[in-house]
């Protein structure tokens, strides 16, 4: 990659010795847009094919998942999603996982836009720290003491256990990002508002709250994609009836053998949703992934 | 009545008044109440917990023993170091391959041109998927027998290699599942950075006759440093971290002979598939101090630097 450029910098020196920037530029500019298509396409179909050849997979038998030359040439089957919707109950499954998402995420909404609010406007470092802080503890340490606290109160296998444990997760993610969307947010209006006679709860609910919507959005989305993602702390506090998609998934596997089409399917079934709401909430989602990335 | 009706303002107001003054607390005060509970008492039992022989179930009684957990893992050269070791390959690798790639991802990505749109999609797919799923989907591609990647192997020539079932490679073949699946995370960061940038050193630098290599390397990269290091606390965090993907693809115990066990993977084990809870909680207090330990080293590093 690099011999090219050097190359050819050198022959453009030779051919016109004194002004160097010059010729070294036009040199430049023919190499680097065709180097950056190929190297973009090799870099999309590097992130993209692993992902299509489990779609791919959940199509087809599984004669035809053990048959090398079907590799991309085979006739589609739907049975496999079949399998996987009606004989393993993952409609129960998706319901669990949605519900669990949005419980999680519209507390921890409410606890955390107001404690972002207050971290930002009055510099509580420390505090914000004490919140960040369950994002860096690893969640394993917290899991046993939690199961024996829950399992007394007669929780452990509801849905109770499982939003609280979520809303661990999701509510640092949530400070974190409306920290950084408050930091942004000018106090001119709020002071205003308060000239005109709103009290600062007020001027928080009233201009505040309706000017940090897309914050909000930002913080909402990804926190219902970590939770729908979460699989550790489902793996232990679930029961049978509250199941997230990632252990159904993982249950999937047996010891004996795996049945690779309904498993890809199962795959199929937990990464799509999150997906599409990913392509439609794009901004939103790099955004909040990126909060406060580039402050110091 | 009368008095009640001609009150009620007032104690509307006293009390707005109250909650206005300290609003600060009052918004405050419910989140971090919250995950205090939820950390402070399990991480003060798990303390206790360290300090104990507890076993088999949380409940059965067990015995004070001080220190002598910690000098049975901190002396353990079968399972604990061979896991801080794994760690550290794991987080080390996979976040400077990370780095590595986003960086160059980023720098690709940087300037506008046609179809831009795609290419950020494509990026941000991988990120968003369950990593459950994706460690059941590499499974498949990594499987010595039906898997695409010996078949891929196969068209090119290659010996066929056992991935994820052999003793040496499943670590490696690990850690290429997570630069798959993260280095868009970091090229985010990165870009977000590269964004905010102002153009006018770069060109000031081109002006003087700096080339691409020196003008990234003394110019974008120095002004860009406080986003390499959010990029490395933010991922690293989570690489130190890593559970799904070891444990959906290699199950209890990170394999038969523990081949991809790392100090996350078996303090799991030791809760939940062995109870040895005094065990498990010595590791995890060590494993979370050493978090906190590099966390604190990159951040005063940082901080030294300025």
């Amino acid at each position: 990659m690099t011999a090219t450029p050097t190359a050819q910098t050198a022959q453009a020196r030779q051919a016109a010795p004194t002004p160097v920037s010059v010729p070294h530029r036009p040199a430049k500019r023919r190499v680097y847009p065709a180097f950056r298509v190929v190297a973009l396409t090799v870099i999309v179909i590097l992130f993209l094919a692993p992902l299509a050849w489990m779609v791919v997979a959940s199509l087809k038998t599984n004669v035809d998942i053990y048959d090398a030359s079907k590799t991309i040439l085979f006739t589609p089957t739907l049975d496999n999603y079949a399998n996987v919707l009606s004989r393993n109950n993952y409609f129960v499954f998706i319901f669990n996982s949605f519900w669990i998402g949005l419980w999680s995420t519209v507390f921890s909404l409410i606890l955390g836009i107001p404690a972002a609010y207050a971290m930002s406007r009055f510099t509580m470092h420390r505090s914000a720290l004490v919140v960040l802080l369950a994002r860096i503890i690893p969640g394993v340490s917290l899991l046993v003491p939690w199961y024996f606290i829950f399992a007394n109160l007669r929780m452990v296998g509801g849905f109770g256990v499982l939003i609280l444990s979520h809303m661990f997760v999701a509510l640092p993610l949530i400070v974190y990002i409306m920290i950084s969307f408050f930091d942004s947010l000018p106090i001119d209006l709020e002071e205003q508002a308060q000239v005109d006679g709103l009290t600062p709860i007020g001027a928080f609910l009233r201009i505040s709250m309706p000017l940090s919507v897309p914050g909000i959005a930002t913080a909402g989305i990804l926190s219902f994609i970590f939770s729908w993602n979460n699989f550790m702390f489902a793996l232990v506090l679930s029961g049978a009836n509250t199941k997230t998609l990632p252990v159904a998934i993982f249950n999937f596997v047996s010891y004996a053998s795996i049945d690779w089409g309904s498993l890809m399917s199962a795959a199929v079934v937990v990464t799509v949703p999150i997906m599409i709401i990913a392509l439609f909430t794009q901004k939103y989602i790099v955004s909040g992934l990126t909060a406060g990335a580039t402050k110091g | 009545m009368a008095t009640t009706v001609a009150t009620r303002p007032t104690v509307w107001k006293s009390y707005s008044n109250w909650a206005n003054r300290h609003r600060k607390w009052l918004f405050a005060a419910p989140a971090m109440i919250f995950v205090g509970l939820l950390i402070a008492v399990p991480l003060g039992w798990t303390v206790y917990l360290s300090l104990t022989d507890a076993e088999g179930s949380v409940r059965a009684a067990s015995d004070f023993v001080g220190l002598s957990n910690y000098g049975e893992v901190l002396t353990d050269t079968q399972r604990f170091w061979p896991a801080v070791i794994r760690t550290f390959i794991f987080t080390g690798i996979a976040l400077a391959a990370e780095l590595a790639f986003g960086m160059g991802i980023a720098l690709l990505l940087w300037r506008p041109f046609r179809g831009e749109k795609w290419v950020r999609v494509a990026i941000l797919l991988p990120l968003v998927a369950t990593p459950v799923a994706v460690g059941m989907m590499w499974r498949l591609i990594f499987d010595p027998n039906i898997g695409f990647a010996n078949q891929l192997l196969g068209w090119l020539g290659l010996p066929s290699q056992p991935w994820l079932s052999g003793q040496e490679t499943a670590l490696g073949t690990l850690i290429f599942v997570d630069v798959w699946q993260w280095t868009p995370m970091v090229v985010l960061i990165l870009l977000a950075g590269l964004t905010s940038l102002s153009d006018e050193p770069d060109e000031a630098a081109r002006i003087d006759g700096a080339n691409s290599w020196q003008r990234f390397w003394f110019v974008t990269l120095p002004l860009l440093r406080t986003t390499v290091v959010v990029a490395i606390v933010l991922r690293g965090i989570d690489a130190l971290k890593t559970f799904d993907i070891l444990y959906a693809t290699k199950g209890k115990g990170g394999g038969s002979f523990h081949e991809v066990e790392t100090l996350n993977v078996y303090a799991y084990g030791l809760s939940f598939d062995y109870n040895d809870y005094g065990i498990a909680s010595t590791v995890l207090i060590i494993f979370f101090l050493l978090i906190i330990g590099l966390m604190w080293a990159v951040t005063y590093r940082r901080k030294a630097n300025r």
